[in-house]
């Protein structure tokens, strides 16, 4: 079976979330081809030829295909996957955008975030918000499916050698332009990757509070999540939110800072840690009663229920480390 | 400009599913339903386009059973302007269901179509990108901000990294993020209102296309347990017990 696996980068680096996707596409088939489109993106091309289990690269290099526009992409990836019975690409915003428009012009289905492989034709998906786990079979000949990054093992990112072939362009589309990118750098661990995850709650009250976690990421090495309603109380950015419509994580240690989830259950929580979707190792939810109103709290968690108020809890999170 | 808006009727957000114990999927029965929140935030937009001036008519269209017309009143008491229930006792999926867009697209001729960027059931995200490829125009997903100009329509999207802004080629397909707006509630007066709007019915089979489903559902689970949690006394305790015990720091 041959898998053509869409690789995410920014044309300089390739991104890890493509690792994972391979290890997907090797329980699938034998022949993996990866493709790498984009612009002035020979180094990303060289890389991907690095990842173990990679049997070819296709690089695809124009300039209408440098800003990853899924009206460009789409097309390249048909073009690419000629021959093929799986497309893959990961699940991440990339993968989300892109590989609908591929299956629509393929008249295929597209099955979203697997988090395992049943069969060459049947995968287990989440379905609400990670509240049930749905075992689906596809009916088409070439399957085009998003992975869950967190539930596949990276594969190797060196030690492979696989060939390089150049592929035409396809025509610009122009239907997009690519204005700005506004991306928030940071020094910290990436948040779906890390093993320890610090998040915070519309309970931290202030911006300011908010930035307690920081300390204790510092120390911990931790990436710093958010819930829905701490981004939008404007004390973070929304990239850090964690959840049904926010990031996947699948750190050994979570730890949940005034984060209630209510009124909507399960939308923080739901999705947290799913490498096979085990949760993490430990959970700590500190102060504001249980992470879900029925009672389920992060797996394995411990929890200081009634505990500090704020400042308090600063204090002595602080001595503790 | 005129503005599609495909509505979707799901189970509400408050809601804690529970899966059935046969495995054939979660529990409709005597459930609250409700107008996808995402789909909520997707009227909400083309109502504001169309009071700053930008828009003239707001239609909305669902695509199901006869019980869609709840989700689609709703949204005219919101303040569309008409309906489409598109309807099908069916298994729904994706893309079939952007098949059926395609074709109201077909009849109504929208310059802008705004789908919620997810149905928070099957949770696919797939559907606004599948009709934008059927049809070939241009994608705005995830979007947190719409400014249409000059013929134009900018839109910028919430991705992993941050935000990113596009300038999109008219007509497009737009799906909302959660932060694009707040959803107004909806005013009594208005939902008497919304009753006498217009509401027109549709088979598939008026549009010729087909829905059959491409995905087959084999069986749905509960995810696996819990461990119970423990409570310990102090923050002390706790940062004794995660290293100690579950030794993760
Ligand atoms: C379609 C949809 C999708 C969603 N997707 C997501 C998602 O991806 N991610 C997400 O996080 N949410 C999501 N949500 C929202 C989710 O349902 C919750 O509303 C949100 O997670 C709640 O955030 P919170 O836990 O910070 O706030 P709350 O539930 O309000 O929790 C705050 C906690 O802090 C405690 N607290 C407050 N003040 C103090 C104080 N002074 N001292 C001590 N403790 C205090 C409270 O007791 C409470 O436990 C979604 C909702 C919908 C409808
Ligand atoms: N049955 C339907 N009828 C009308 N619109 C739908 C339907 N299903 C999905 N949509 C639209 O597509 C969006 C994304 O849904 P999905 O791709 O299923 O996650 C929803 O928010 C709706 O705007």
């Amino acid at each position: 079976m041959s898998v053509l696996v869409v690789a995410e980068h920014d044309n300089h680096r390739l991104s890890s979330s493509v690792l994972p996707a391979v290890t997907a596409a090797a329980q699938l088939g034998d022949e993996i081809t990866l493709l790498v489109a984009g612009h002035e993106c020979s180094k990303v091309a060289e890389a991907a030829c690095g990842i173990a289990g990679v049997s070819r690269v296709l690089l695809a290099d124009a300039p209408h295909l440098e800003h990853g526009l899924a009206e460009e992409l789409a097309p390249q990836v048909v073009k690419a996957a000629a021959g093929a019975d799986y497309i893959l690409a990961p699940a991440t915003t990339f993968g989300k955008n892109l590989l609908p428009r591929v299956a629509a012009l393929l008249d295929v289905a597209q099955v979203s975030d697997i988090v395992s492989i049943v069969s060459g034709d049947t995968f287990v998906r989440p379905i609400y918000a990670g509240n049930a786990l749905a075992t689906v079979q596809s009916l088409d000949a070439v399957k085009a499916i998003t992975v869950r990054t967190t539930a596949f093992e990276p594969a190797a990112a060196t030690g492979g050698s696989a060939a390089m072939e150049p592929l035409e362009a396809t025509p610009p589309a122009g239907l997009s332009e690519f204005v700005e990118r506004q991306f928030n750098e940071s020094e910290r661990p990436d948040l779906t990757t890390a093993r320890i995850v610090v998040s915070g709650g519309r309970g931290l009250g202030t911006a300011e509070n908010f930035k307690l976690l920081e300390e204790i990421a510092d120390k911990l090495d931790a990436a710093i999540g958010a819930s829905r309603a701490a981004v939008d109380a404007g004390y973070v950015p929304n990239d850090y939110q964690v959840g049904q419509t926010g990031k996947i994580v699948a750190p050994e240690l979570y730890i949940a800072v005034y984060i209630g989830g209510h009124p909507a259950p399960g939308r923080h929580e739901g999705q947290q840690g799913d490498r096979g979707h085990q949760q993490g190792r430990g959970g700590a939810h500190l102060r504001g009663g249980r992470l879900r109103p029925g009672g389920r709290s992060v797996r394995g968690a411990a929890g200081v229920g009634r505990g500090p108020e704020r400042h308090e809890f600063k204090f002595q999170v602080k001595q503790c480390l | 400009m005129k503005i599609l808006v495909p509505i979707k009727r799901t189970i509400d957000a408050n809601v804690r599913v529970s899966v059935r114990k046969d495995g054939s999927g979660v529990e409709t029965a005597n459930v609250k339903m409700a107008m996808n929140p995402f789909c909520e935030i997707a009227v909400e937009e083309a109502i504001r386009l169309k009071e700053a001036g930008k828009a003239e008519e707001v239609v909305l269209v669902s695509v199901g059973t006869g019980k869609c017309e709840e989700v689609l009143r709703n949204g005219l008491a919101m303040g569309a302007d008409r309906a489409l229930l598109v309807e099908s006792d069916a298994v729904l999926q994706p893309l079939g269901i952007a098949k059926a867009l395609k074709a109201v697209v077909g009849k109504e001729s929208p310059d802008l179509v705004i789908l919620g960027k997810q149905a928070i059931d099957d949770d696919n995200n797939q559907t606004g990108q599948m009709l934008a490829a059927l049809l070939g125009w241009a994608q705005g997903t995830f979007a947190s901000k719409v400014e249409p100009a000059d013929g134009r329509i900018r839109v910028t999207r919430e991705v992993d990294g941050g935000l990113e802004t596009l300038s999109l080629t008219l007509p497009a397909v737009i799906t909302t993020d959660l932060r694009l707006n707040a959803p107004r509630d909806i005013k009594l007066p208005n939902i008497m209102k919304a009753k006498k709007k217009p509401l027109d019915r549709l088979a598939p089979d008026d549009l010729g296309v087909d829905l059959a489903p491409r995905l087959k559902v084999t069986s749905v689970a509960e995810p696996p347990g819990r461990s119970g949690g423990v409570k310990v006394g102090s923050v002390e305790e706790l940062v004794d017990k995660l290293h100690n015990e579950a030794k993760v720091i």
